[in-house]
């Protein structure tokens, strides 16, 4: 008598569901590279992404509203690490819906391809984006090689 | 036995046009939202994002922010590592009547977009004394 109420629904949004984790999975969960030794967990702040080109790595760090003053970059071989302090002003008089903005201290230590020039490094800080430009060694670009 | 091989030709179109969506899908930024007494501020992190890729607009009771990412890249870069794998920020908001959506005022600084939405004068807290005998 009651089947006529469960039976109704389009089950296919559920398979649809099986079928978007089982591809997400796919991708991240099971692939086949191991995570970075010093890898972060998703979300870690701030989200940076790396570029590549036979002359330089570009290292981008998404971090809006930052004081520059407040940022410590090093490099050491091949790793670079950024710090700094992400201090959100908190209106003590307003009432808070929503608090997503990262606020604190921060460190991420970035594995770069291994023939950078650790002496060759220039930074600048734009639209909030922290861009790490770090020339890589000139024997390490590729040469084109004659055939006789 | 035709009727079911059409049936498979659509779902696949289907999920064809899911995955470029999924690609095209817009970041959420970060937000953080609060009122005072004269007003809502909305604060949303939009990194990468200039004033001329910026849009924000007050349609129909609704408040929506979004940008471009646009990042300083030399010719033939490739990927070697991101967390960001889209260029787009999108977030939606609904207002409520008592909000002058026609007097919106928005910056923009090293990132952070601050939107103020004043509440009309009449709906402005008014603080309520209390007598007690």
């Amino acid at each position: 008598m009651f089947e006529s109420l469960f039976s109704g629904f389009d089950t296919d949004i559920f398979d649809e569901f099986k079928r978007l984790e089982s591809e997400m999975l796919q991708l991240f969960g099971n692939s086949p590279w191991p995570a970075g030794i010093r890898a972060m967990q998703r979300g870690a702040f701030p989200p940076v992404n790396v570029g590549n080109t036979p002359e330089r790595v570009d290292v981008y760090l998404f971090a809006a509203g930052l004081d520059p003053k407040s940022l410590d970059l090093s490099i050491q071989q091949n790793l670079l690490a950024v710090s700094g302090s992400h201090k959100v002003k908190v209106d003590e008089k307003a009432d808070y819906y929503r608090r997503e903005r990262f606020d604190g201290d921060f460190r991420r230590v970035i594995t770069l391809p291994d023939d950078v020039d650790p002496d060759r490094v220039e930074a600048r800080y734009r639209d909030g984006v922290l861009q790490v430009t770090i020339q890589r060694r000139e024997s390490a670009r590729p040469r084109q090689i004659t055939v006789n | 036995m035709a009727a079911n091989q059409e049936v498979t030709a659509r779902k696949s179109t289907a999920v064809d046009e899911r995955k470029t969506r999924a690609q095209e899908a817009p970041m959420l930024p970060a937000v953080d939202i609060f009122e005072d007494a004269h007003q809502i501020t909305v604060q949303a992190e939009m990194p990468g994002v200039s004033k001329d890729r910026l849009n924000v607009q007050a349609h129909h009771n609704e408040l929506l922010i979004e940008g471009d990412v646009q990042l300083d890249m030399p010719a033939g870069m490739t990927a070697f590592y991101a967390d960001l794998k889209t260029t787009k920020y999108r977030r939606r908001f609904v207002l409520s009547g008592e909000l002058e959506t026609d007097r919106i005022a928005a910056s923009l600084k090293d990132g952070v977009l601050t939107v103020r939405i004043p509440k009309r004068a009449e709906f402005r807290t008014r603080r309520i004394k209390v007598d007690a005998q």
